[in-house]
């Protein structure tokens, strides 16, 4: 009783990719969803921390090993969408060797790309982390590419004044 | 191509002009509604029943000795008739108006949970349960030293009826067990189960969240001792939902809040508590919430129970010859005993992903763990994409959702 050539009002499939949906999964992004950069653990991290998103289920666990306020080696575990762990992975990349000062101003600046800063997107401290730019207009899903680096921020992050209570997520420093 | 050769018993563009929301557009796309099992939408007789209510006869209900009380009571009180008659409940006085199924499991626990358990008692649940089944005994564990065991599910998505039957014994209190998975979809001999239970002593609990809105039910035919259901999964509105429970045993049971309405008379020394069902409805309920209920339950019965249920079985069992069809896609749960409730992960595209990718196509389906993450556990998942059919989904949907499934795969291919 029903052919199945059309959308659900009669008109016919447009079967080309919204260029919005082109934009979000760039191909750099499912590369490192693929490839992970940085994947594993450390040996003797100095800062480690588990997040979770409990509604969707994504969950990073990242380590650090900090020497002399600089980051000299960083991987990461993690499983969730491509969006959450492209992210992390390419974070990592960024993270080797950056001070603690330049992995925060990072932190800031990718969140900044997140909600439309077109400006960044030229910024080349970024890397490859410019690909996501287009989450901005997935508001959603924000939060799935800001999960790495809010573990970072809960590792190296400013203290906000007079409080550094340990956040939400079970973080440790070693 | 294909033509799809499903056949509905009752006009189905009639019933798809009862729900306004059908006529939606999302992302500039027709509305492909595959979200039924989180919640349902709401036929037009519902939203005038709710504003009817409002405009004609709202006050509060058991007080007043004016007109307007008088009406909202009797409105209240059919919508509990209505209940009580569509599942095959002796008596109105055994329905509990509560907010949802986890307020109806929360009510069991927290007031069984000081008479009846104790350590050592065991409360036999499933891996297949939702949150809702399983957290308010965990709480109710932690408060009597009662012990939680879990019956196992096959690796087609069944549960094991013979370890069902191992970990029954005389230490058991209670079984809590869902009707229909809202991950596999599965039907669960539930009938079987409580039979079972009771020979064992034991009482027996069915989350009826997912089954309500796709069966005709009878308690006494059912034969479990509480049965909770949710009214924004049929049809009806958000905040209200309704736990079936046997005379005998609710009456015997303390009361699970206090307050007004629920109370015979109160001293300050204490208080007698008002027959049932008001024991249990504590504050002015959601009068215009029963009302939208019973207003959802007769629009369910004039299309008729039977009729959705022919119908969804074969668009069930469409969608599932569709997605099977498709290199990749891994379908969990039973082939047939089943609902039109589809859990599936495609290729390594991630549960979320996909779901982005399809609401660009307008369509709307669930993504992650369902509240069910003990059972994604059992089954090596972290996540997986869910489309649920409901009496008002059609074959051409179904299509629509295979061809924005071959977008994804697509769009993550670019790179292969």
């Amino acid at each position: 009783m029903s052919e199945h050539a059309d959308t659900p009002d009669g008109k016919p499939i447009d079967r080309s990719i919204p260029s919005a949906l082109a934009d979000l999964f760039q191909e750099v992004i499912l590369d490192h969803y693929r490839r992970p950069r940085n994947k594993g653990s450390l040996e003797e991290p100095t800062h480690t921390i588990t997040m979770n998103n409990p509604l969707c289920g994504d969950v990073i666990e990242l380590s650090l090993s900090v020497k002399a306020d600089r980051i000299d080696d960083v991987r990461y575990e993690g499983r969730g969408c491509s969006i959450s762990q492209a992210a992390v992975s390419m974070m990592t990349e960024r993270l080797k060797g950056a001070k603690l000062g330049e992995a925060r101003a990072l932190s800031e600046k990718f969140t900044r790309l997140l909600h439309g800063e077109e400006d960044l997107q030229r910024d080349e401290k970024l890397g490859d982390l410019r690909a996501l730019a287009g989450v901005s207009k997935f508001p959603v899903r924000i939060k799935c590419a800001l999960l790495g680096f809010n573990c970072l921020d809960e590792l190296v992050g400013e203290p906000a004044a007079g409080d550094r209570e340990p956040g939400s997520g079970q973080g440790e420093q070693r | 191509m294909k033509t799809a050769v499903v056949a509905p018993p009752y006009d189905i563009d009639a019933v798809r002009q009862d729900f306004p929301i059908l006529q939606e557009r999302v992302n500039g796309q027709p509305l492909v509604y595959l979200d039924s099992a989180a919640s349902s939408q709401r036929p037009r007789a519902v939203i005038d029943a709710i504003r009817q209510h409002y405009e004609t006869s709202h006050a509060n209900v058991h007080r007043g000795a004016h007109e307007l009380s008088v009406r909202a009571t009797e409105a209240y009180e059919n919508a509990r008739s209505c209940v009580a008659a569509h599942i095959g409940a002796e008596d109105a006085a055994e329905i509990v108006f509560v907010r949802g199924t986890t307020e109806a499991i929360n009510l069991v626990a927290g007031s069984l949970g000081s008479t009846r358990f104790g350590p050592g008692d065991e409360i036999l649940l499933t891996k297949m349960e939702h949150h809702s089944n399983i957290v308010p005994w965990q709480l109710l564990a932690e408060r009597t030293g009662a012990t939680l065991r879990f019956v196992d599910v096959s690796p087609e998505g069944r549960l094991v009826m013979d370890d069902y039957g191992r970990m029954l014994s005389e230490r058991t209190r209670l079984v809590g067990v869902t009707h229909i998975s809202n991950s596999l979809g599965v039907i669960n001999p539930v009938k079987e189960i409580a039979a079972l239970a009771h020979e064992a002593g034991a009482l027996c609990l069915v989350d009826g969240a997912q089954a309500a809105p796709h069966l005709a039910l009878d308690m006494g035919a059912l034969g479990c001792d509480f049965y909770a259901f949710s009214g924004h999964k049929m049809c009806g509105p958000t905040g209200i939902g309704a736990l079936w429970g046997r005379r005998a045993i609710l009456e015997e049971m303390p009361p699970y809040q206090g307050g007004g309405e629920m109370i015979d008379s109160v001293t300050l020394e204490g208080s007698t508590w008002a027959p049932l069902p008001h024991k249990f409805e504590a504050g002015t309920p959601n009068i215009a919430g029963a009302v939208g209920l019973g207003a959802a339950i007769r629009y369910l019965e004039g299309v008729g129970l039977d009729a959705i249920r022919r119908y969804e079985t074969e668009l069930a069992g469409y969608a599932l010859e569709r997605l099977g069809e498709i290199e990749g896609l891994r379908i969990y749960g039973p082939a047939d005993g089943r609902v039109g409730v589809l859990s599936f992960t495609y290729r390594d595209v991630h549960a979320h992903d996909l779901a982005t990718i399809l609401d660009q196509r307008g369509i709307a389906i669930r993504a992650g763990h369902h509240c069910n993450q003990p059972l994604m556990e059992h089954l090596g998942v972290d996540a997986t994409a869910r489309a649920s059919l409901y009496l008002y989904n059609t074959p051409r949907e179904v299509d629509a959702l295979c061809e924005a499934l071959h977008l994804a795969g697509e769009l993550f291919c670019r790179t292969h």
